[in-house]
């Protein structure tokens, strides 16, 4: 080798370049997370933090954190109950119209949720195709109860598990599940044993996505579920409802879901948002 | 209880199909190289594959036949409900449960309670050398372990067929003669029906009584592996496994066999031991008198037999060493060699490879 082809040292704050963004994405990515910031700064520097405990005590705060938790909770139970078969039949069956079912189940998540809730306000509200006979045959009234906020909410966030899940089944190596029928597993044993298990890090991501998105939802159950404070009345739609009224108290409402949802999220982190799937993963 | 299976198996444009019979007494090395079908006849044995054509029975020594599989009336019995233990390919043990609760899961998975299941898997474990390791989780045991974990997985739910695929493809160099042996002994130690894949003429040497050779979905010929080697049907079985192997104690590179033979080689790395040396056919010089050259390997031998099925002969030699030596029609035409003359056998010690056992 000549001399002059030999490499020239560099400085130690170049050692690190293999994980260096170019300068113009570097610009871009800092902007990014500046543009999250900013809203959260605002809020930050408008809060009225002298009467932060007495609207976060206050009767209406509470009535509806609480049917927030609730409802949301009861929406991702649901999303998991009904999603993870949904799931499997998309990933695992090769069934004609596959593709146009998964299209209508992934449909809510990029509709405006409002037309979500007029949707179901046609179909299961009193006059509704199905809700008519709801009433007639069983006197069951949707819309304008609890149950419609929890029905609005599972309908926006139910896609967001099947679409984690999916991904996570179609991934998973299914010798796995070979081996575990030829040991004497029934078909639901390795489901639960050893498909379940595999797919434990999406399950999880999928549920707390899910329950995030029912905290947050609004269109939907405005709409079909109505603005009831102690029956319907979630946080984000008292936040609406305060922004009218008393912006202040909206000020202090919108902290509290941010931080109850920050603080899931970096609960996550990169251990079940990005974890592995498959049991010879890692 | 012995198995028969004609398996008729199509997927896309590759057909399988193949007439097995397995006994209690034999293991049998399915042989053959990638994409032959080897894997694709084990799944339809174990059920994962559903024939499309032919039939799988399974009978009992006092001759009641129980259908496996069959098309043609309709009857498939799920893999959870054959009689099978199978030892996969790269093992596939469950990585979220610990080596013990991989040995117990099929114990489990037939409704045996925890603690029953998990002293019979404590009772397997311990039976393949690996007591100590109960708490581990499969990715932290080394490849020889994993096997043995897998290997007791499969036995713990007491099957009466056993089906292995490529049980040591997955072992480094160093590693696979003492797995290969302790295999051996745990082959040797399980009464029932087994079937094992490989592509290693060594592994089916050292394992299995009886060869089935696999090419393109077919079965192109079986038989025990020293009569595969003696008489090949086909250029393509000469090629696969008709090989000389011979076994014996190797140091410093030569190996001396059971009556006192020495078959010198290149190989001399490898630790003093057991194990066996592997000489191509077509490596081996004949001559009717004894030839002075270079080759470190001269042996004096008598023609056994001629096997003329190919446009190369097959020269079957009874000598210190047991060997088959393939010539041309010419070199014979000239050598005019019959059963039972006298010959020297010759072979360059680069040509002899060994094999740890």
């Amino acid at each position: 080798m000549t001399a002059s082809a030999r490499p020239t040292p560099v400085t130690t704050g170049r050692r690190a370049g293999r994980d260096r963004l170019p300068l113009p994405a570097l610009v871009l990515a800092v902007l990014a997370v500046a543009f999250f910031a900013a809203p959260f700064l605002g809020l930050l520097w408008r809060a009225p933090w002298g009467s932060t405990w007495s609207v976060i005590t206050s009767e209406v705060v509470q009535r509806a954190l609480w049917l927030s938790v609730r409802t949301s909770l009861i929406s991702m139970v649901l999303s998991v109950v009904f999603g993870v078969p949904l799931a499997w039949m998309l990933a695992r069956i090769d069934f004609p119209g596959r593709s146009l079912v998964r299209a209508l189940t992934m449909l809510s998540m990029v509709l405006p949720p409002v037309v979500g809730g007029v949707a179901l306000f046609f179909s299961f509200g009193r006059r509704g195709l199905f809700g008519q006979y709801l009433d007639q045959w069983f006197g069951i009234t949707l819309p304008f109860t609890t149950s419609a906020v929890v029905i609005a909410q599972t309908f926006v966030a139910m896609p967001f598990l099947v679409l984690t899940v999916e991904a996570a089944l179609r991934q998973l190596d299914r010798r796995f599940e070979d081996a575990a029928r030829t040991l004497g597993a029934s078909r639901w044993y390795v489901f639960r044993r050893v498909t379940l298990p595999s797919i434990r890090p999406a399950l999880i991501a999928g549920a707390v996505l899910a329950w995030a998105r029912a905290l947050g939802e609004f269109g939907a159950t405005i709409t079909f579920a109505g603005n009831f404070p102690g029956t319907t009345q979630t946080m984000p739609l008292a936040t609406y409802l305060a922004l009218e009224t008393n912006p202040d108290e909206a000020l202090i409402i919108s902290l509290v879901l941010i931080a109850v949802s920050f603080s899931v999220l970096i609960g996550l982190r990169e251990r079940w948002l990005g974890g592995g799937t498959g049991p010879g993963a890692g | 209880m012995s198995l028969r299976a004609e398996i008729g198996v199509t997927v896309g444009e590759f057909d399988l199909d193949v007439d097995l019979t397995l006994d209690p007494g034999e293991v049998v090395a399915l042989l053959g190289p990638n994409g032959a079908g080897k894997t694709t006849i084990l799944r339809a044995l174990a059920g994962l594959v559903p024939l499309d054509r032919g039939r799988i029975t399974v009978s009992d020594p006092d001759g009641e036949t129980v259908v496996l599989d069959d098309p043609m009336t309709d009857v498939f019995v799920p893999p959870e409900r054959r009689p099978i233990g199978v030892v996969f390919q790269d093992y596939l043990l469950f990585d979220h449960l610990s080596a013990l609760d991989n040995v117990a899961f099929g114990l489990r998975a037939r409704g045996i309670d925890r603690h029953m299941a998990a002293s019979r898997a404590l009772d397997w474990l311990t039976r393949v050398g690996l007591g100590d390791r109960t708490g581990q989780r499969p990715r932290t045991l080394s490849g020889g372990q994993a096997q043995r974990v897998a290997l007791a997985r499969a036995l713990a739910t007491d099957p009466r067929l056993l089906l292995l695929d490529e049980p040591l493809a997955a072992l480094d160099a160093g590693t696979r003669g003492e797995v290969r042996r302790d295999l051996r002994r745990h082959l040797a130690g399980f009464d029932g029906m087994r079937l094992l894949i490989t592509h290693d003429p060594v592994d089916a040497y050292v394992l299995a009584d009886r060869v089935i050779v696999l090419e393109a979905g077919r079965i192109v010929q079986t038989g025990s592996l020293s009569h595969v080697t003696a008489h090949p049907r086909s250029r393509y079985v000469a090629e696969l496994v008709g090989i000389n192997l011979i076994d014996g104690h190797l140091d410093a590179g030569v190996l001396t066999t059971a009556n006192g033979a020495e078959v010198v080689s290149i190989d001399a790395d490898h630790p003093p031991g057991h194990a066996h040396a592997a000489i191509s056919p077509g490596a081996i010089a004949l001559y009717r008198f004894r030839p002075d050259g270079s080759p470190r390997n001269t042996w004096r031998c008598a023609v056994a037999d001629i096997d003329h099925q190919l446009d190369r002969i097959r020269v079957v030699l009874d000598g210190p060493v047991p060997l088959v030596a393939e010539i041309t029609p010419q070199a014979l035409a000239t050598l005019e060699l019959r059963p039972g003359d006298e010959v020297w056998a010759t072979v360059k010690a680069t040509e002899v490879r060994t094999y740890p056992a």
